[in-house]
């Protein structure tokens, strides 16, 4: 339903303003444009998101991943505290940052949402509103990961000199946005009465 | 270094594949159609998005908002361009990916503002359609301070990749 809305409010949008800009045939033409330009863009990067789909079904299958998670429990007891160091809630928690390090987002939901059932009960058990449930869907909502393909192959699909040089720019500014998002969710949970 | 970094990552998980006893090609194999599915699920959206988005920005209702906006922008080093993928970018995966190839495209990859673009769609995420799955999976009713909390993470995303796209090409 939300998307319906987006979709429609974009619409109106463009007949309206395209009426009053006097430039309705172009966008007459552009659904037409719009649409060839869907079918360039999926062939232009389906071969690039294949190929590293093909190499992250490796990464699970070697255990690649669950190497990772492994590494990752110290931030998850500094993150969740107490919630941390319950096993089943951790393992589920490690592995969903994993999975989003690694960008194998069908990987990372599954694990998410058996940590957030587990998250929910533990706060269930103590009475409390489930805080690490949102600290979770807030690291979710963030882009953790490291290797962002599917960009780098649009990029190199519009003829980019080297594609993956934005790395380390989107290193340092997913990093910021993770830490505001962590920041802004514990500031808020103790504002919130 | 980021040259080295990609083939490396591939030599290194193929390599740590095989020492674990992994038949590398079948599972190659398995994960490029596991790919192939990504590509036709994601189809329809991207498809619909792009129409849209392509008749908005004819119609320049893009460019005026743009316009109107740029004085804000500019002060905070966001470049307008940019301004339709920020306000997408929380609703809709494919839509993002759409509206960010196009100004990718259109700006040029190696451009201030495709840049800005790349950074953004690999530095952000589709905020309310996690939440609703979360919240749609555990029967939340009330996420609190989830929503708010990813929309500031966002924010920071957005004007971060311009710093870090100024940071790092001058």
């Amino acid at each position: 339903m939300l998307m319906s809305r987006v979709l429609l409010i974009l619409l109106a949008l463009a007949l309206v303003f395209g009426l009053l800009t006097g430039r309705i045939s172009q966008v007459s033409q552009a659904t037409l444009s719009g649409a060839q330009q869907a079918v360039e863009l999926l062939l232009s990067i389906a071969g690039a998101l294949c190929f590293w789909s093909g190499l992250m079904e490796v990464m699970n299958r070697s255990g690649l991943s669950k190497r990772i998670a492994a590494l990752l429990r110290p931030l998850i007891l500094l993150l969740f505290g107490r919630d941390g160091r319950d096993s089943e809630a951790a393992s589920a928690l490690s592995q969903n940052m994993a999975a989003n390090l690694l960008g194998l987002g069908s990987a990372a939901t599954p694990a998410g949402l058996r940590a957030a059932a587990r998250l929910h009960t533990l706060a269930q058990g103590r009475g409390e509103p489930p805080h690490g449930v949102f600290l979770l869907i807030v690291l979710n909502t963030a882009s953790l990961q490291l290797f962002p393909t599917t960009v780098a192959a649009v990029r190199a699909a519009c003829g980019a000199s080297s594609p993956y040089d934005i790395l380390p720019a989107v290193w340092l500014s997913s990093a910021i946005s993770v830490a505001t998002g962590i920041f802004a969710a514990k500031l808020f949970r103790r504002l919130s009465p | 270094m980021t040259d080295l970094l990609i083939p490396g990552l591939v030599v290194f998980t193929l390599l740590y594949g095989l020492i674990r006893g992994v038949d590398l090609y079948d599972a190659m194999i398995c994960g490029i159609r596991d790919g192939l599915g990504v590509c036709l699920r994601i189809f329809p959206a991207v498809l619909i998005m792009l129409v849209a988005v392509t008749m908005l920005r004819a119609s320049g209702a893009i460019d005026l908002l743009a316009a109107f906006l740029a004085p804000v922008l500019r002060a905070v080093g966001f470049p307008p361009d940019c301004l339709p993928l920020a306000l997408l970018r929380p609703f809709s995966g494919s839509g993002a990916l759409s509206v960010g190839s196009d100004i990718i495209r259109a700006s040029g990859p190696d451009s201030y503002a495709g840049r800005v673009a790349a950074v953004m769609l690999g530095s952000s995420e589709t905020s309310f359609y996690t939440i609703a799955v979360y919240s749609a999976a555990l029967g939340l009713k009330n996420t609190r301070y989830a929503l708010p909390a990813a929309l500031c993470a966002d924010l920071a995303a957005f004007l971060s990749s311009a710093l870090a796209v100024r940071l790092f090409f001058g």
